[in-house]
């Protein structure tokens, strides 16, 4: 094959990858349109298609559907998207962190991290001020995320295999969910029911102010990871070679370390520790697009962990209603399939 | 032309360790140094202190007359690419993205590419035969592949300078002349400056300008291969005999058999090296004679016999020599008889080989 001919094939492939990835997007946002309305519809009360589509944009109706659309079900479902593209996004940078594909905020214990200091925080705080802020929380989560993180950074300096890096960060979560359950267990009683349903990991009872903090701080995350692609993709090369090519290593690894952090850390305050999200959502995203470049998955992945979220809130509520399921044990059982064919995967087909 | 790369008092190491101290360095735009030195000797720590992945722990370094310790790395990613030898396994990356990644410095703050960028990939892909890999997954290419497409992935980051860390591992002979075709064209077309580490010398020997031999802790020279490979230096630099590394023939030779000779060879023009190299392979000590000193079979002979007879190219036969392979003979219990074409200098090969035939049992090669 003379050149010409092999660059038409290659101007070929490239445009297939793009519809794909155009695709891909669409198919996304038609989900994510399906599932919102499903979400509005079900529950202990249906609501028809046409009431709500009456209520969201005429903003009529009656007072109580009204009321369920717009106080419950739609800040939650909001609350439910916003938190799930968090999560998979902070999942994203630490897979390029660790350039490891099964890092997530989950294993490597920053979201257990970041529940223990809520924990602490929650009691000390109900315990002086009768109640907690919301702005508070969210502190608390971060400092627990960043001490989590700082003590997997320090053992992977130590340790240069990855697989047991991980075993290290599923370690601290485990210290860190005995340090809750300490805490858990000489905590008053009216303190534990809040504590309880919180660290189990729910989407219920989101306000509209929860969630336009939690936009904030996440929209901005989310932006500037949108922004870094381009470093992003060369650290996909490795940390030596994207240094070679410009980025200064030291800055850009505060950088992810802090988004991921605060990602998760946020999602965490208000939702509790939620599993495998981080890490069945890019991995899925990165299949469906035949790609791990940046700036194409990072809004994907967002997308995708907003609506795999949403779906698995869909199922937490009206599974067994009128008992609600906490959130991580959907996630778990929709992730971890994923995250297991993604090891077997792994082992069979990039060892040669 | 002036220096493009220097180093003066500059010292290498790792955790503030110093490993190898003052090393000097100049070279120019279009140069092509080589590092050569035992494992472990230092050379990578070197390559990666001049590539700014290890700090220097004293002296300096300058690319293009600016210090390299100040420059961004932005600007140095404009003037140096490198290839590395760690084993990069990007998730879901085609061999053209990995090229693409060569535009970095140059693309905006989105690192969109621009045809312009889309020509450049093409013509580095060309230039190390992987064009035709462009669509496939990088991390199912075999080693060498996957060697070429992260160089393709430097030329495509035009570079002044390129460093190479053991550019030749994973690459067979084909490929390894191809490299160093693909080097030496930039070196004279484009001027760029390679600085690299190999392991082969005998390469090192053909392709550099100049060599750095480094051992252990220190600079053991610094100079053109004339300089390093008609002296002993080889030898000393990797604590082997003179007899390991042919120079001339930028050949590796196995050690000799141990002991007395117990076989006599009788060769010339190449005729003996198979013999030579059989006896060695059986662990037969032999001698080998007589052989002119510019005889291809006294190079190999020097290396594998446990002694040689020699004459001084040219001249006719001496009294002595034929004598001296007598005497060696009559300690041997058989005599090789190799094809020995004869003309009127080397006459009185024939005396020597009516001896061996009168008193030793012969064969012939």
């Amino acid at each position: 094959m003379d050149r010409t001919e092999q660059e038409r094939l290659i101007a070929e492939n490239r445009r297939k990858r793009e519809l794909r990835y155009l695709a891909t997007f669409v198919a996304m946002a038609v989900i994510f349109v399906a599932i919102v309305i499903l979400n509005i519809n079900t529950g202990s009360v249906t609501i028809s298609v046409g009431e709500i589509l009456r209520v969201i944009f005429l903003r009529q109706g009656e007072k109580v559907t009204y009321d369920i659309i717009w106080s419950i079900r739609l800040p939650r479902i909001a609350m439910a998207a916003v938190l799930g593209g968090a999560l998979s996004l902070s999942g994203f940078l630490l897979q390029t962190f660790f350039s490891n594909p099964i890092a997530g905020p989950f294993i490597l214990g920053i979201s257990s991290g970041a529940k223990m200091c809520v924990a602490l925080s929650l009691i000390y705080y109900i315990q002086r001020f009768g109640q907690s802020s919301s702005v508070i929380m969210i502190l608390a989560a971060f400092v627990g995320a960043l001490l989590s993180t700082g003590f997997v950074l320090l053992l992977s300096r130590k340790i240069r295999n990855m697989s047991i890096l991980l075993v290290g960060g599923i370690m601290v979560s485990y210290i860190c969910s005995a340090v809750t359950d300490f805490i858990i267990t000489f905590a008053d009683d009216s303190n534990i029911v809040n504590l309880h349903g919180w660290s189990l990991g729910s989407f219920a009872g989101s306000t509209w102010t929860d969630f336009y903090t939690a936009l904030v701080i996440i929209g901005v995350c989310a932006v500037i990871t949108f922004l870094a692609a381009k470093p992003i993709s060369a650290f996909q090369l490795g940390e030596n070679y994207a240094q070679s090519m410009g980025v200064n290593i030291r800055l850009f690894r505060v950088m992810l370390i802090l988004l991921s952090s605060v990602l998760s850390a946020t999602v965490t305050a208000y939702a509790g520790p939620i599993s495998f999200v981080g890490i069945a959502v890019p991995h899925l995203i990165k299949r469906s697009l035949n790609t791990a470049k940046p700036i194409i998955v990072i809004p994907a992945t967002f997308l995708g962990g907003a609506v795999f979220c949403m779906f698995c809130d869909l199922i937490a509520r009206t599974a067994f209603s009128p008992t609600e399921m906490n959130i991580s044990t959907v996630t778990s059982i929709f992730g971890a399939p994923v995250v297991i064919a993604m090891i077997l995967k792994r082992n069979g087909g990039v060892k040669q | 032309m002036s220096d493009y790369v220097t180093a003066s008092g500059l010292t290498v190491g790792y955790n503030g360790k110093p490993l190898i101290r003052d090393i000097a360095l100049s070279i120019r735009r279009g140069e092509i140094v080589t590092l050569i030195g035992p494992n472990g000797s230092g050379k990578s720590t070197i390559l990666k202190t001049l590539t700014r992945h290890l700090a220097a722990i004293g002296g300096t370094v300058t690319i293009d007359s600016e210090d390299l310790s100040r420059i961004t790395y932005k600007e140095l990613a404009k003037k140096m690419a490198v290839l590395l030898t760690d084993r990069t396994r990007p998730e879901l990356m085609t061999c053209r993205d990995v090229v693409a990644m060569g535009r970095y410095p140059y693309t905006g703050s989105l690192g969109l590419l621009t045809e312009e960028d889309q020509k450049l990939i093409s013509d580095a892909m060309v230039m190390v035969n992987v064009l035709e890999l462009s669509d496939r997954d990088f991390q199912n290419l075999s080693d060498g592949q996957r060697q070429r497409v992260l160089l393709a992935r430097a030329i495509c980051q035009e570079p002044q300078v390129i460093v190479l860390d053991e550019p030749t591992s994973f690459l067979d002979i084909r490929y390894k002349v191809e490299l160093f075709g693909i080097l030496k064209k930039m070196a004279i077309e484009r001027n760029t400056t390679v600085i690299m580490s190999l392991h082969e010398i005998d390469l090192a020997e053909k392709i550099s300008d100049k060599i750095l031999c480094v051992k252990g802790d220190h600079i053991e020279h610094f100079g053109t291969p004339e300089e390093i490979f008609s002296t002993g230096l080889i030898g000393t630099l990797y604590d082997i005999s003179p007899k390991v590394f042919n120079p001339l023939l930028g050949s590796v030779e196995m050690p000799a058999p141990a002991g007395e000779p117990q076989t006599f060879v009788i060769s010339a023009c190449g005729s003996g090296i198979p013999v030579f190299r059989g006896l060695q392979k059986a662990g037969t000590p032999f001698a080998a004679g007589i052989l002119y000193e510019n005889d291809v079979d006294y190079q190999v002979a020097f290396s594998l016999a446990a002694e040689v007879v020699t004459e001084k190219p040219f001249g006719e036969i001496s009294e002595e020599s034929l004598h001296r392979a007598m005497e060696i003979m009559d300690g041997c219990g058989e005599v090789i008889l190799c094809d020995v074409p004869v003309g009127s200098a080397n006459a009185r090969i024939r005396e020597l080989i009516d001896y061996a035939r009168r008193t030793k049992p012969c064969r012939e090669a």
